[in-house]
Formats: structure tokens, C-alpha cells, sequence
């Protein structure tokens, strides 16, 4: 006799946006484990059509709350590419430094507000204020600090303002980032030390799942590609941004209304954990030690380590941000005005690492810098099939536990991947059918 | 209020960055929940509840199911508060009805396009009485404080009726059309200390229109600044869409 499973999360709790766990197992023979997404579509892409340049990306950062920052900076790299503005190094140094901070600020609102939860096996961060206080405050002034970054040189953290096409409206100042890098230092380093600490403890209630899948993340021969470098495919190697259409395939599907990509297997993995295993030589000596006493090793299949992944590259962006401020202060603050004079108008493409993986922008203007056609592929979108793909791995490995087990494995399983399902539907919920 | 209040927090269609801006409290986030009880906030709990005193409403209406789900939140809610320009006014999402919904539809999903129901976006306000509004895309953080200090003190929140022109003269921020950028500070409600221009950027009008706004003055600031009367309409659209409807 086999088993019978029938599990349907409506509207999975801890995630940004709607989606539905559907999973339907009849005498042993598995016949559904799928992440249906209905977050309601925003149809971005049709709404840009006719826009000025100047407003692509204050459009496309309402995309996402939460990768606001992520979106902008890809949209503006596309809007640049398209139309042959080119950028200083200040402007370029300034957008890693406001990555770090959005990269930093999500990643540990993930660990600590979303995942570690189901770590201590309580339904939300709010109990922890009662029983982990040291702990819920020292989050809120990590995130305080990630959050600042973008306040200082972006003009505000969430739907970033100073950012335009050609450089920025606003140039921080050197006491703003004097502070900033001081706070970074004395506070945000000890807090990072301490995170380890906390996950170490909390680690080995991580389940122990493994399914090798193809990791796509950027790559570049500088440094931890997190702003820009090349398409790099742990299956068939590195690729120009210009080729990203062939490195996501993306294509409808019915049981979700964010698309669905693959591209050497049926399914990739995009995100921190992607990003660990094709660029961990990249990252600095400290998130390195974290990652070894954390238990993330290169070359990791465990989804549910993506949280991990998280936390090891907050300290790797900790401490560039360090080293990128030293590097601006250096060269004296220059107080340059946004290069927006079109060199040509055509097609371009923006490619950079949101805190959820890898972000694809492409736009076409016509000659009045007017967008006439626009492409969005969003990190979310690409992990879906990868999710399926685990879910079907994981239900027969996991079907002798009780129904509430089984759900909560999923549900983990699919908070893991951190999904950002508003921006996957320019989502989560858990349905199992019996 | 005797007990403390029950607040929920709903997400439709948006981005959930005004709900991101609630976990972004950090410096007050303890102290708010020291006086309420957070009963229902998918994004950040397991819980669900049945009723609520207060419910934080983020998003804009733009399926069926939204529909349904935004009566049954009135229905359990004694306030109900919009949360940011999606819920206030439509938002961004409302350029989707300046467009034929068949072509919006073929854009993004191609020949699958009738998988997915959509309807044209609507503001709350347009399916269910809402009490208060907290404007801005996102919502501001200071101004979402002011209207939950206040109802929870049993106050009426009140909402600033002149444009964000006022805040930028008492900011004295040099006028963003001197530095030879168009700017919708003119006909847009104030209430965010003029944020935008105050770091080098024009006012998008994120925080809708003010009442009875004088379009046809706005149109011709516009076009006297080099923009067609096309762009100009674009650009009043960007989060007025749905409120602007008809009026051209």
C-alpha cells in the first residue's frame, strides 16, 4: 500500500507576495508537487511602452519593494546600454556601495525575520521580541544600518530616488559616508559576528536535502559579482549579459502567473546559494570562516542552505562597502551632474545580482528615447521550476512524517529560496491534495 | 481604546515595499508593538484572525479575487486605512488602463494571455469605504506613524490638502523648473517635506492628485517646458492614471 498526500497551503505565510504549495500523492504515486503562483499580474512590461528614459527606472523599481534598489540599478544599466551614456567610476562605486546596502538589509531580513522562525519553530518573529530580545534588536539595527546606506546615497532605501540614468541627482557627502563607514565598522561587523553566532546555534535544524541542480549567477574576474560581470552557468561557463535570453528561456506556464526558465536541465537554481557555488573564491576572509562554521562548503545542493549562503555574504558586504568608501574618499567626492545626452538609440540590456539572483532588464527606445519595448526576468521566476523540481525530490524522500511535517519541510523548503513573488509576477501559498 | 488594538495588515496588488517600510521601523518597531497586537500580516506571520479593529490595507484592485478579498477585510475591519499610492489612487499599476487591456494582456503572456484574469486597476476606494489614507509611493514612514498614533490614541488623522510646491518654498529648496527639469509639485498633495526635490529629483507625483487640481495649468506648465502634450499626460500618469480618466 502506498501513501496518500494531499497538501494545499492557500497564500504561504513569510514570503513576499501569493502563492499556493499544491501537492497530491495517491497510493505512493506522486502526481503533483508544484508552487502555484497567483499573485495578481502587474503587466510592467505593457506599461512602460511609450515612456520617457527618464522614468524606466522609477517605474520598474515599483516592480519590487524589496529589490527596489536591484531593479533600478538594472534598469539603469539597460537605459545606458541602449543609449550609449556612459558612467563614472564614482557613479559606478557608489551603485556597488547602495548594492551592498540592499544586499545586506534583505539578507538579514530574511535569516532573522522570515526563516529563523521555523528555526526556533514559533509562526513569527513577533514572539522572539518576548524571548530573544538581544537578538530581535540587534536584526532591527543591522537592518537600521543596511537600511541608512540607502537612505544616504540613494535619497531613501525603499523606491530609491537620487539613482538617473548617467549618474545621480545627489552626491553623498563625506561626513555622510565618513559615518556610515565608522558604523560599519564598529557596529555592523560585531552584529555580523554575532548573526554567526546565532545561526550556528540555530543550524542544525536546517534539513538535510540535497538535489545538484545548474547554478546561474554573475561572474567577474575583480571581485564577488553582485553589481555587474558575465552570465556564468555552473554547467557551461561564463556568457555575455547580451546573451541573457538564451541563459533563461523564459516561457508560460498555467499553474503560475510569474513564467517559468531553464536552460541546460529542466530547471536552475539563481540566488545566494548560486552564487556561493560559482563565486565563493571571490568573497573575503570573514564571510569565508563564517561559511565553515556554518557548514556551507563549495559546491553545496542543499536548497535549504541558500539561508546561509545569505548570511555569509552580509559580512562579505559588510566589509566591501568598507573598502568601497575608503576608495571614494580617496579620490575626493566629485559633485558631477548625470551624463543624459544619447550617444544612440537602440537596444540595451542590464544584468546585475539581486539579493534573490540574478536580474535581467532590456529595453528598446526609439529615437525620441521613448521605451518601445521592454523585458523583464525576474530571480523568483527563474527558481520556480528549480522549487518544483525539489518538491518532487523531496515529498517521496520525506513521506513517512506526519502531514504537518511534511508541510512545514515544504514550506521551509520554498521560504528558502527567499521568493519574491510580486516581483516574480511583475508570490506564495502551499495547496496539498489528497 | 480600553484593550489594545487588533491591527492586520493586507497586501493586493503592489509591491509590498509600503509593508517593508513597516518592517523598516526599526528604531520604533518595539515600541509599536508595545501598543497593539499584531493579528493577521501574511507577509511576516503564520497567524489569520477573524477580526480586527484596525487593518492596513497595501495594493490596488486588479483580479476578481481581489475583489472578493478586499470585502470580506471590510467586513471584519472596523478602520480601514489605504496603505501608499497603489491603495490610495491606483498607483503605477493605473498606466495599465491607459492601454487596451487585449494588447496589455499579449505583451506579457503572448498567445497565453487569457490564462490569467485582470481586471482595470482600482484604488480601494473605488470597491469599499476607506477611512484614512496614507499617501505616498511608498507610504512615508513619519506620516504612517501620525495616523497610527492617532487612531490609537482614538484621534482623527487629518490629510494636508496643498500641493508639495508649499513644502518645497518652506523648505527653500530652489524650484526644481530652475534647474530646467519639469516637476508635478504644483497639483500634487503635500505631506513629504518635499522629499524628491529636496535630493535633486523632480516630484512624480506619488502622492495623487490635490483637490481639485487644475489639470488643463499643469498640462500647459508641461508643454511650455518641452514636453508634448503626450509626454506631459505620461508623465501626470505615472501614478494618477485612474484618477485621470476622463479628464483629458
Amino acid at each position: 500500500m502506498g501513501a496518500n498526500l494531499d497538501i494545499n497551503v492557500k497564500h504561504l505565510t513569510r514570503v513576499e507576495g501569493h502563492g499556493n504549495i499544491v501537492v497530491n500523492m495517491t497510493d505512493g504515486v506522486l502526481e503533483k508537487a508544484q508552487l502555484d503562483i497567483v499573485e495578481a499580474p502587474r503587466y510592467f512590461e505593457a506599461m512602460l511602452k511609450g515612456r520617457s528614459f527618464h522614468e524606466a527606472a522609477i517605474i520598474t523599481s515599483r516592480i519590487c519593494g524589496i529589490c527596489s534598489l536591484g531593479h533600478q540599478m538594472c534598469s539603469l544599466q539597460a537605459t545606458e546600454d541602449a543609449l550609449g551614456l556612459e558612467i563614472s567610476e564614482q557613479t559606478v562605486l557608489l551603485r556597488k556601495l547602495l548594492t551592498h546596502g540592499a544586499t545586506l538589509q534583505s539578507n538579514v531580513l530574511h535569516a532573522y525575520f522570515l526563516a529563523a522562525p521555523d528555526l526556533l519553530s514559533v509562526g513569527s518573529v513577533f514572539p522572539l521580541v518576548g524571548t530573544h530580545p538581544e537578538v530581535v534588536i540587534r536584526a532591527l539595527r543591522m537592518k537600521r544600518l543596511a537600511n541608512d546606506i540607502g537612505d544616504v546615497v540613494s535619497g531613501r532605501a525603499v523606491h530609491p530616488i537620487t539613482p538617473v540614468p548617467g549618474g545621480f541627482t545627489r552626491i553623498p557627502t563625506e561626513q555622510e559616508l565618513l559615518t556610515i563607514k565608522t558604523r560599519l565598522e564598529e557596529e555592523m561587523v560585531p552584529d555580523f559576528l554575532a548573526t554567526v553566532d546565532t545561526m550556528e546555534a540555530l543550524a542544525g535544524a536546517i534539513p538535510d536535502f540535497t538535489r545538484e541542480t545548474e547554478y546561474i549567477s554573475l561572474r567577474n574576474d575583480d571581485e564577488y559579482a553582485l553589481y555587474d560581470g558575465d552570465i556564468c552557468s555552473s554547467d557551461t561557463g561564463r556568457v555575455d549579459p547580451h546573451e541573457y535570453r538564451r541563459m533563461s528561456n523564459e516561457h508560460v506556464v498555467s499553474h503560475s502567473t510569474s513564467k517559468h526558465c531553464k536552460v541546460n536541465r529542466s530547471s536552475y537554481m539563481v540566488g545566494a546559494l548560486a552564487r556561493w557555488n560559482n563565486n565563493h573564491d571571490r568573497l573575503c576572509d570573514v564571510s569565508l570562516q563564517a561559511a565553515e562554521r556554518l557548514g556551507l562548503k563549495p559546491d553545496c545542493y542543499n536548497p535549504y542552505m541558500n539561508t546561509i549562503a545569505q548570511v555569509v555574504e552580509a559580512g562579505h558586504c559588510a566589509l566591501d562597502s568598507v573598502a568601497i568608501i575608503d576608495k571614494l574618499l580617496a579620490g575626493g567626492l566629485k559633485d558631477e551632474q548625470p551624463n543624459q545626452e544619447p550617444t544612440r538609440y537602440g537596444t540595451g540590456v542590464g544584468a546585475t545580482e539581486v539579493p534573490r539572483g540574478i536580474l535581467y532588464h532590456e529595453y528598446t527606445y526609439d529615437r525620441q528615447a521613448r521605451i518601445v519595448a521592454a523585458n523583464c526576468i525576474i530571480p523568483t521566476g527563474q527558481n520556480l521550476a528549480n522549487i518544483d523540481d525539489d518538491m518532487k525530490k523531496l515529498v517521496p524522500e520525506v513521506v513517512d512524517k506526519s502531514k504537518e511535517e511534511i508541510t512545514l519541510q515544504l514550506e521551509m523548503l520554498v521560504r528558502a529560496y527567499d521568493p519574491c513573488i510580486s516581483c516574480s509576477v511583475h508570490m506564495l501559498d502551499v495547496d496539498f491534495i489528497e | 481604546m480600553a484593550n489594545k488594538p487588533r491591527v492586520a495588515i493586507f497586501d493586493f496588488t503592489g509591491c509590498e515595499g509600503c509593508e517593508l517600510n513597516q518592517l523598516n521601523f526599526e528604531d520604533q518597531l518595539l515600541d509599536i508593538l508595545a501598543h497593539v497586537d499584531i493579528v493577521e500580516w501574511r507577509e511576516a506571520m503564520d497567524d489569520r484572525a477573524e477580526e480586527y479593529d484596525i487593518a492596513f490595507v497595501e495594493g490596488s484592485l486588479s483580479t476578481p479575487d481581489c475583489i472578493t478579498r478586499i470585502h470580506e477585510v471590510r467586513r471584519k475591519a472596523k478602520v480601514l486605512v489605504a496603505l501608499g499610492a497603489c491603495a490610495v489612487q491606483g498607483g503605477v499599476n493605473g498606466m495599465k488602463n491607459t492601454h487596451p487591456i487585449d494588447e496589455v494582456r499579449e505583451t506579457v503572456y503572448g498567445e497565453d494571455k487569457y490564462l490569467f484574469p485582470t481586471l482595470p486597476v482600482l484604488p480601494l476606494s473605488a470597491v469599499v469605504k476607506v477611512d484614512y489614507n496614507v499617501r505616498g509611493c511608498p507610504m512615508t514612514q513619519i506620516e504612517f506613524l501620525k495616523v497610527f498614533t492617532s487612531l490609537v490614541m482614538g484621534k482623527t488623522p487629518v490629510e494636508p490638502e496643498h500641493s508639495v510646491c508649499v513644502e518645497c518654498k518652506l523648505n527653500e529648496n530652489e524650484c526644481v523648473y530652475e534647474k530646467g527639469m519639469i516637476c508635478l509639485g504644483p497639483v500634487t498633495r503635500a505631506g513629504c517635506d518635499a522629499h524628491c526635490p529636496g535630493v535633486g529629483q523632480y516630484c512624480t507625483g506619488c502622492r495623487g492628485l490635490v483637490p481639485e487640481p487644475n489639470i488643463k495649468g499643469m498640462e500647459e506648465i508641461l508643454v511650455s517646458h518641452g514636453l508634448s502634450v503626450d509626454e506631459a499626460w505620461k508623465r501626470m500618469e505615472l501614478y494618477n492614471a485612474v484618477k485621470l480618466e476622463g479628464v483629458k
